[in-house]
């Protein structure tokens, strides 16, 4: 398996270039590549967002966006896919080639029952009804329960993982030659991401399909790949056999990628001995009770049970969960975002009960715990000046306009953007850049607490590393405490002194980084560090990396 | 259980915004300037002290306010909603004497506009950025901002004036045609200019909404899934982008038919159409309170109808709404 394979290659591309309009950031999303796929092995296709994978994998497809112009070869089959009539490459399409995108709550259509989406594939490959048994079949190799009632169910009623098999089935209903997987995992908890990468391997062996799987987590290349191909500013930059590559990176962008993939490494802890606790918390609990339709009967779910915690000033307290978890809850009741059903929560320097204090009281408080959100897209108002929004809370604070002024350039400056750019607007910046942008605004109060929540699962590995070590940097430099929110344990880990585990709503173990990183205690813990993908590859070259 | 538990709780819903609305429109219309026993004196020709006191006590108009509305209230309920100050006929018999004409005009313009515009608008988009295109959305810009009255007039003066096709008002011949066949032909006749007029602003409205609708549901995930599937373009533009564009559409289309009764009162006045509409503008201006009253009654029975059949169909088109996931 680990020699490159001589024979035929099932699809091999040659000199695909893909021009972007005019006023683009570059003038090719892809330049001239060469790649090519064999039967029964898996291709790992890597580079961070705007690299030109994902564009590459489209025109495999058949499915660039129409002004762009698509050059060169793609052969598949002895034919060329490039410029083959569109009624032609439909037959192939679903059919020969499959494919799995990352979003599986968007990648399904809402409003169609799943056992449909899927029968479509055989209905409009001509394939003889009915399908029921096809798909009941389908359903159940994929490792869906219940797959007589699933294939009635409409998607918002399966969970994310579900979600991603229902697309797997649907990609593989015709057992095509070639799988595309663009993500598939990104979107999902690490326990799951286990899963489907599984699930794919299986899939594959069962069928000696090839499969091109778009990534930007070398995790997920060290789990599943054979080959791998680096993109780069729409340019493959290293290509070879995936313990080559990880083990002996030639190019430097390659090691930079490498170089930033969080690992499950001791951070030797920098919480400052002795300090005075800033926040605690005490039995919070938390529960959401709906009711479905008028007289429904009401339904109760535990979010938060019994949390209890504490965090030092110049400490950072990790809470780690899967999506459901109740981190999330547990964080928005901290900042009072939400209220609880119980508990306790106590600040440093105010007497009573966060829980118990009316909006007046809580008013001056607000400035002393900040939030930094997820999705630095979303977080920032489009319709503001960066100057508007970091020096929003001064200035409602009563702060002078020309005090904020010379307040946000340095904020700015202190977050590594350049001062200048305070009237410009949120559309100008990247993922990373706007991130900095909402650290920025969560500084401006001089809060003694920051809580984020998964601030840098949005953004390519490369970022996320520098996002890390601005974090690491300020904490250092103002002593505050942090409260980080993160599904990924390798981000705890580097930049977390403490560590909780949530599941279910409850805090299952709590301990320093290192005691709950590398002498677990609960078993789940445990599972989330077996489900980090490519543990063991990526740790054994650990120390080739270091040079 | 779930569905029994929705009708009951929007039922309860339905007739607090009933009842909030008649309550509103009894005091507005009594705030407004003007008083219908002047009126109706000036026309009688006897505009002396006694005879107005005569006509308020005649109609109520003279007690307290409050007593005034509690009387409306109890008499709304059993569906009796007075006289017309004026034409001394039933408020009832008078609206369901003028309600099969508007309802013939606004339902044929809303069906007109229900099938023309949803068409054009996903040709449009389809054809997005063509000369196609650019056409459908001029034109639709034409008559989305053109005056309803506007419209009519020019109707009216190219298919009635110059060419003589079409009669340019009523709704029936002023010479009565003998036979059913010869009698629906005749209003149906009549019904073409007013029934376009109002249906092409409806019409220009949809293909605006379709079109928005189905360009941005054709940028998500699913509808790349659909075409990854191999589906042809046909069935990725109707199973995949127009199923779910069309839920906007169906809440536009369900705001739009509650106002089917009080929507048409320009149409009715240019082409001189017997209907509500007509009903409305005159009762306005005679401050016939009980008329006007009753046929704002009307039109919030049927809006807050409408919103019902559109709460419906959406949860039809939408299994997300009303369920929890």
């Amino acid at each position: 398996m680990n020699a490159i394979t001589t024979t035929q290659p099932l699809v091999s591309i040659e000199g695909l270039t893909i021009g972007l309009p005019f006023g683009g950031d570059r003038a090719r999303a892809v330049d001239a590549i060469d790649l090519s796929v064999h039967r029964g092995r898996v291709l790992c296709v890597v580079g961070e967002s705007g690299s030109g994978k994902s564009m590459t994998a489209h025109a495999i497809m058949g499915l660039v966006p129409r002004p762009l112009k698509v050059d060169g070869m793609i052969r598949y089959g002895g034919e060329n896919l490039v410029g083959m009539p569109a009624a032609r490459h439909r037959r192939i399409r679903g059919s020969r080639i499959g494919m799995v995108f990352q979003e599986p709550m968007a990648a399904l259509n809402p409003v169609m029952k799943v056992g449909k989406q899927i029968e479509e594939v055989f209905r409009f490959h001509g394939v003889p009804g009915p399908h029921d048994a096809r798909i009941v079949a389908l359903l159940e190799q994929m490792g869906l329960p219940e797959p007589e009632l699933l294939r009635h169910a409409y998607p918002f009623r399966l969970s994310g993982g579900q979600r991603q098999r229902v697309m797997i089935a649907m990609a593989l209903a015709l057992d095509p030659d070639l799988l595309i997987a663009d993500e598939p995992t990104t979107a999902l908890d690490v326990t799951t991401q286990k899963q489907i990468l599984a699930l794919l391997k299986t899939a594959q062996a069962e069928r000696d399909m090839a499969i091109v799987l778009i990534t930007h987590d070398f995790g997920v290349v060290a789990e599943i790949g054979d080959e791998v191909a680096v993109m780069q500013h729409g340019r493959i930059v290293e290509r070879g056999l995936v313990s080559e590559v990880l083990g002996n990176p030639q190019h430097d962008y390659t090691r930079t990628l490498l170089a930033a993939v969080p690992r499950l490494e001791p951070n030797p802890s920098t919480k400052p001995a002795g300090a005075e606790t800033l926040l605690s918390a005490d039995r919070v609990t938390k529960v959401y009770a709906s009711r479905s339709g008028f007289f429904g009967p009401r339904r109760e779910v535990p979010a938060v049970t019994d949390a209890t915690l504490s965090l030092a000033r110049g400490e950072t307290l990790g809470i780690v969960g899967e999506s459901g978890s109740g981190k999330s809850t547990l964080a928005r009741i901290i900042v009072r975002l939400l209220t609880a059903d119980s508990g306790e929560v106590r600040l440093a320097g105010v007497e009573r009960n966060l829980l118990e204090l009316g909006h007046r009281e809580l008013a001056p408080l607000r400035r002393r715990v900040q939030m930094v959100f997820q999705d630095p897209f979303a977080s920032l108002n489009p319709r503001r000046t960066v100057f508007e929004i970091v020096a929003q809370g001064l200035l409602a604070h009563g702060t002078g306009r020309r005090e904020a002024r010379r307040r946000v350039e340095e904020l700015l400056d202190l977050v590594a953007l350049d001062p200048a750019v305070a009237d410009r607007y949120p559309n100008a910046f990247s993922g990373g850049q706007r991130q900095r942008i909402g650290i920025a605004r969560a500084l401006a109060l001089e809060p003694d607490l920051i809580v984020a929540d998964e601030p840098v699962s949005a953004l390519d590995v490369s970022i996320q590393a520098r996002v890390l070590k601005l974090f690491s940097d300020i904490q250092h430099r103002l002593g505050i405490g942090l409260l980080f929110i993160t599904h990924d344990l390798r981000v705890a880990a580097q930049v977390c002194d403490c560590v909780a585990v949530m599941q279910r709503g409850r805090i299952v173990e709590m301990g320093t980084s290192e005691q709950v990183l590398f002498e677990p205690r609960h078993d789940y813990t445990q599972l989330l560090i077996d489900s980090i993908p490519g543990r063991g590859m990526l740790s054994a070259h650990t120390g080739s990396r270091a040079k | 259980m779930r569905q029994l538990g929705f009708l009951v709780g929007w039922l309860v819903k339905a007739l607090v915004v009933v009842l909030a609305i008649t309550i509103l429109n009894f005091l507005l219309i009594r705030l407004a300037p003007g008083d219908p026993a002047i009126v109706m004196a000036g026309e009688a020709g006897a505009a002396d002290e006694r005879f107005l006191a005569q006509i308020r006590s005649d109609f109520g108009l003279d007690r307290p306010l409050l007593v005034q509305l509690g009387i409306y209230l109890k008499n709304v309920l059993t569906l009796d909603l007075g006289q017309s100050y004026r034409n001394q006929r039933a408020v009832v018999d008078m609206l369901f004497e003028r309600l099969p004409a508007t309802l013939l005009l606004t339902g044929s313009a809303y069906l007109f506009a229900l099938v023309f515009g949803p068409l054009l608008g996903a040709i449009a988009a389809m054809k997005a950025r063509t000369v196609y295109d650019s056409a459908l959305m001029v034109v639709a810009l034409f008559f989305y901002a053109t005056p309803i009255f506007w419209v009519g007039l020019l109707l009216i003066l190219v298919f009635s004036v110059q060419l003589g096709w079409l009669p340019p008002f009523g709704m029936q011949s002023l010479i009565p045609v003998e036979g059913t066949l010869a009698r629906t032909l005749d209003i149906l006749r009549h019904l073409i200019l007013p029934a376009v007029t109002l249906g092409l602003f409806y019409v220009a409205v949809y293909v605006r909404l379709t079109r928005a609708s189905m360009l941005e549901t054709a940028t998500l995930d699913y509808v790349k899934t659909a075409r990854a599937k191999g589906l042809p373009e046909w069935r990725v533009a109707t199973a995949h982008i127009l199923r779910t564009a069309l839920l906007p559409i169906i809440t536009f289309a369900g705001l739009q038919a509650g106002h089917l009764v009080g929507g048409a009162i320009v149409v009715e006045t240019v082409f001189a159409w017997p209907g509500i509409g007509r009903l409305a503008f005159d009762a306005l201006f005679q401050r016939d309170y009980n008329l006007l009253l009753g046929v704002f009654l009307l039109s919030a029975l049927m809006v807050v109808f409408f919103n019902m059949v559109t709460d419906i169909l959406l949860r039809v088109a939408d299994p997300r709404i009303g369920s929890r996931a």
